[in-house]
């Protein structure tokens, strides 16, 4: 298993700003908070950094969706680079860790800073977050197809694929009930997590019905913060301060139609081919992985990414989460430990990498799996959008 | 009983290749790209057939009967005046199940929809396009 490129790379720090429902501080601000710790974290100097990354790129619209650019931060912190890249149209939001990897083995840079500003609470104060229509503007792009019909929300159209996997799989509210309450308890133990009082079955149903089957609670909760990560040359990673935590593999195909309509997958969305090319750049198997940090923009993307990544079979999570004890931070394949987007906030897949390290780390505080954690399945997901990484500390 | 207006739908932006899909409406047509070659539904239209490689494409209007592949019912009001329950769904085509066309479903209940429901296209006249809506098979006249 060698020749695949992301193995000679590592993710050696991380930082994390205030994450919150509204922030005291502009976007740039929290986006250079968790920048200079995450630089700091890695023993790196800004002097150091040659490379950044962002996904999707600034997006000047007032949606707070990406709020910051790589150029805002590349100023901000003077940096000089060999190399940048921002943009969306990638594998998820995963593509400008995939980018960086790339860079690193083009001989480019050496040491990558990637963010995700997030700055949808206050977004909301003053417009409709992560609305897919806007009022008296005629609509281009991938979603024209749905402008006429009243779609108003990414919720809304999700729920259109949640709807098909109920439907082929079976699933019950009940157990579908068992992601978000598995969360919430997690978040509970994690002091930066938005939301952290237990919830339950009863509070899970009581949650109002946003488009069937779709509840309030199977949805991610909009917030102001930002996350940073450092991704290294492996032989530059083991010269620095922490363990490196290395891309053992990554998933990053389009195999299906890029389409929110035509999608040819809709009810797994397209995730099964990118676990299956994960797992086709590595030794390890399922059965290998200790936990779990998977996409959770709403509650059926993390059943998805279960039975995609092999973890159960294929509309078998149903019966994997009955109970919640496998999935629990005891169980034998604890998920979203830190409370994920639904409970910790919508750092849009990049909350979830920040925990993996934590977790690899050690540093999960009382939320620390038991037993050493080592290796951790990563993944982001929404329609047609998905990748996938494999973490594993050295 | 008062009904409230519903909000105007807000449309799509159309290029030289859409408009034939926005606007077939205005003769009762639902109007899809097929390949003259090998008669592939090339949906979003495209003016090159995937399937054969044939440029022989061109719009051709669809019986507008289907399916119901999947569908939501949503009961957030979005925006003021905007009556809830309504009916989001994709239908795919009749002649070809692989052509899914987002739409609503009206002329129901939305608890009467389900998935397979056989439905037909009608159309809404909106500014300068025709929006295709689908209704129950079994409720034509």
């Amino acid at each position: 298993m060698t020749g695949y490129t992301e193995k000679n790379t590592a993710i050696t720090g991380i930082g994390m700003s205030d994450v919150s429902r509204g922030a005291t501080k502009s976007a740039l601000a929290l986006t250079v908070d968790a920048c200079l710790e995450a630089i700091a974290d890695a023993g790196l100097t800004r002097a150091e950094i040659d490379g950044i990354a962002t996904w999707p790129g600034e997006r000047a619209d007032g949606s707070g969706f990406s709020a910051v650019g790589c150029a805002a931060v590349q100023d901000a912190l003077r940096l000089k680079l060999g190399w940048y890249a921002g943009g969306g149209e990638a594998p998820g939001q995963y593509g400008a860790v995939f980018n960086a990897i790339g860079a690193i083995s083009a001989g480019l840079c050496r040491n990558v800073l990637i963010f995700r500003t997030m700055y949808e609470a206050t977004a909301r104060k003053t417009a409709f977050a992560n609305a897919l229509l806007k009022e008296g503007q005629r609509q281009a792009g991938p979603f024209a197809w749905y402008a006429p019909y009243y779609t108003y929300a990414a919720s809304l159209q999700q729920a259109l694929f949640f709807n098909l996997y109920v439907h082929n799989s079976g699933i019950t509210p009940e157990q579908v009930a068992q992601i978000p309450i598995n969360q919430r308890r997690n978040a509970g133990l994690n002091p930066k997590a938005v939301y952290r009082t237990p919830i339950t079955l009863d509070d899970y149903l009581a949650s109002p019905i946003i488009a069937t089957p779709l509840r309030l609670y199977d949805c991610d909760v909009p917030c102001d913060g930002a996350v940073a990560i450092i991704v290294s040359r492996l032989d530059v990673a083991r010269t620095l301060r922490n363990p490196p935590v290395r891309i053992e593999a990554i998933g990053s195909s389009m195999q299906y139609r890029n389409s929110w309509t035509q999608l040819d997958a809709l009810d797994t969305q397209a995730q099964p081919k990118v676990a299956e090319m994960m797992w086709s750049r590595t030794d390890l198997k399922p059965a290998d992985v200790d936990i779990a940090q998977l996409y959770d923009g709403f509650t059926f993307h993390t059943l998805n990414w279960l039975e995609n990544f092999g973890f159960c079979e294929r509309y078998g999570a149903k019966d994997f989460i009955e109970g919640g004890r496998r999935i629990a931070l005891e169980g034998e394949l604890p998920v979203n430990t830190g409370g994920g987007a639904l409970s910790g906030g919508r750092l849009h897949a990049y909350g979830a990498v920040h925990e993996a390290c934590t977790q690899l780390w050690g540093r999960g505080g009382e939320r620390q799996v038991k037993g050493d954690p080592q290796v951790c399945a990563t993944s982001t997901a929404g329609g047609p959008l998905a990748g996938a990484m494999l973490l594993v500390r050295d | 009983m008062h009904t409230p207006t519903p909000p105007a739908r807000i449309l799509p932006a159309v290029d030289m290749d859409t408009l034939p899909y926005w606007t077939g409406g205005k003769n009762g047509q639902l109007l899809i790209h097929r390949c003259g070659d090998c008669a592939y539904l090339v949906h979003p239209p495209v003016p090159f057939c995937p399937a054969c490689d044939g440029r022989n494409v061109a719009p051709v209007p669809v019986s507008g009967r289907g399916r119901v592949t999947t569908f939501t019912i949503n009961h957030k009001p979005w925006v003021p005046g905007l009556p809830v329950p309504y009916v989001l769904a994709l239908v795919e085509l009749e002649e070809q199940a692989d052509v899914r066309l987002v739409s609503n479903i009206t002329h129901c209940d939305p608890a009467e929809v389900t998935f397979g429901m056989a439905v037909e296209v009608y159309f809404e006249p909106v500014e300068d396009l025709y929006v295709p809506l689908f209704r129950p098979v079994e409720r034509l006249a």
